[in-house]
């Protein structure tokens, strides 16, 4: 197995795992199995299934839930821009493949070195992912209770940490380090006061001083 | 949860990934490449944004806790070239012996 369908396994088998805590926790919240499954094939945005179980559970009204659920799914659109040349061109395919358009998917596309890996390890990821998200979903609403609270085994710093792993390749060169530094001082200034999903939107802004540095980068390499 | 309600999800998060993929490609030819400077930062704002709320959001704050500790150690982790699996085993560990130490 090459390296980068090696690593979206990891990556997966992470998701996966996560993926038990939104079993556990759609359980918990009323869902039905029939509907965590569907939630978990079809929705297929971790964060967003996440925070909709999360409202329904802790009292909040249905709207509330959708709502919180769709901000933080709005970010998939802009990952759209970034991998749109890897996907199928004629439009059925393109249409379907937006289905898994997500943060792990990009992650791993946007750090191999080329187009066929970036494709690759996609598609790769894709499938592993969607395969033990739903596994994971599954399971969760069958364990339910013998897990118990997930936070006790350290399972919400796994992602965040495989991110930390991801983004490391985008700081390479400057104009992605400034993009990384402004995207997280600005999702952290806009936390405490916008509802969750917000600060990502945000954050999309910082690829504008990025591209300041990147454009006076090449003019002194011009002159 | 009602069914109503899981529909709306479906479509609507099925809706941002398709606006994004499909929207852009409507402009695709000839300014795509006018926009790729802005495109190729996207992920490093994006990602850093994920990893400073995961880490770090609390109910409508944010906070300093497990988490941060065991993203720092996994952030380590990533410096020292280790392999992807042991940055997320080492911050679940880290975080999850923190928690641990905070509830004796």
């Amino acid at each position: 197995m090459s390296g980068h369908r090696r690593e979206g396994f990891v990556l997966a088998t992470a998701t996966g795992i996560v993926g038990i805590t939104f079993g556990v926790l759609a359980d918990a919240a009323g869902l039905t199995p029939p509907q965590v499954i569907v939630m978990s094939a079809l929705v297929f945005t971790g964060a967003s299934q996440l925070a909709a179980v999360s409202v329904v559970a802790s009292g909040g009204s249905e709207g509330a839930a959708v709502g919180s659920a769709l901000l933080l799914a709005a970010r998939n659109a802009l990952y759209g821009p970034v991998v749109a040349r890897l996907l199928p061109a004629s439009w059925l395919p393109k249409a379907a493949s937006a289905q898994f358009v997500i943060d792990e998917t990009t992650a791993m596309a946007t750090i191999q070195d080329n187009d066929a890996d970036a494709a690759d390890a996609f598609w790769w990821t894709a499938i592993w992912l969607w395969t033990l998200w739903n596994a994971g979903s599954i399971l969760g609403v069958w364990l339910g209770a013998v897990i118990g609270e997930p936070e006790v085994w350290g399972l919400d710093a796994a992602f965040p940490a495989a991110f930390v792993a991801l983004l490391a390749p985008h700081l390479r060169h400057q104009p992605g380090r400034v993009a990384a530094f402004g995207g997280a001082a600005l999702a952290v200034v806009a936390t405490p006061i916008a509802p969750a999903g917000v600060p990502l939107l945000v954050a999309v802004f910082a690829v504008v001083p990025g591209w300041v540095v990147s454009t006076r980068g090449a003019t002194e390499a011009a002159t | 949860m009602s069914w109503t309600s899981i529909v709306v999800l479906v479509v609507g998060a099925y809706g941002c990934k398709a606006f994004g993929v499909l929207g852009f490609g409507k402009i695709t030819d000839g300014t795509a490449a006018r926009f790729e400077p802005f495109t190729a930062l996207i992920p490093a704002a994006l990602f850093a944004a994920l990893i400073a709320v995961q880490t770090m959001a609390g109910d409508e704050t944010l906070v300093v806790d497990a988490r941060f500790a065991g993203v720092a150690a996994g952030a380590v982790a990533v410096w020292r070239r280790a392999p992807f699996i042991v940055v997320i085993v080492v911050a679940m560990i880290v975080t999850a012996a923190v928690r641990w130490q905070t509830w004796l």
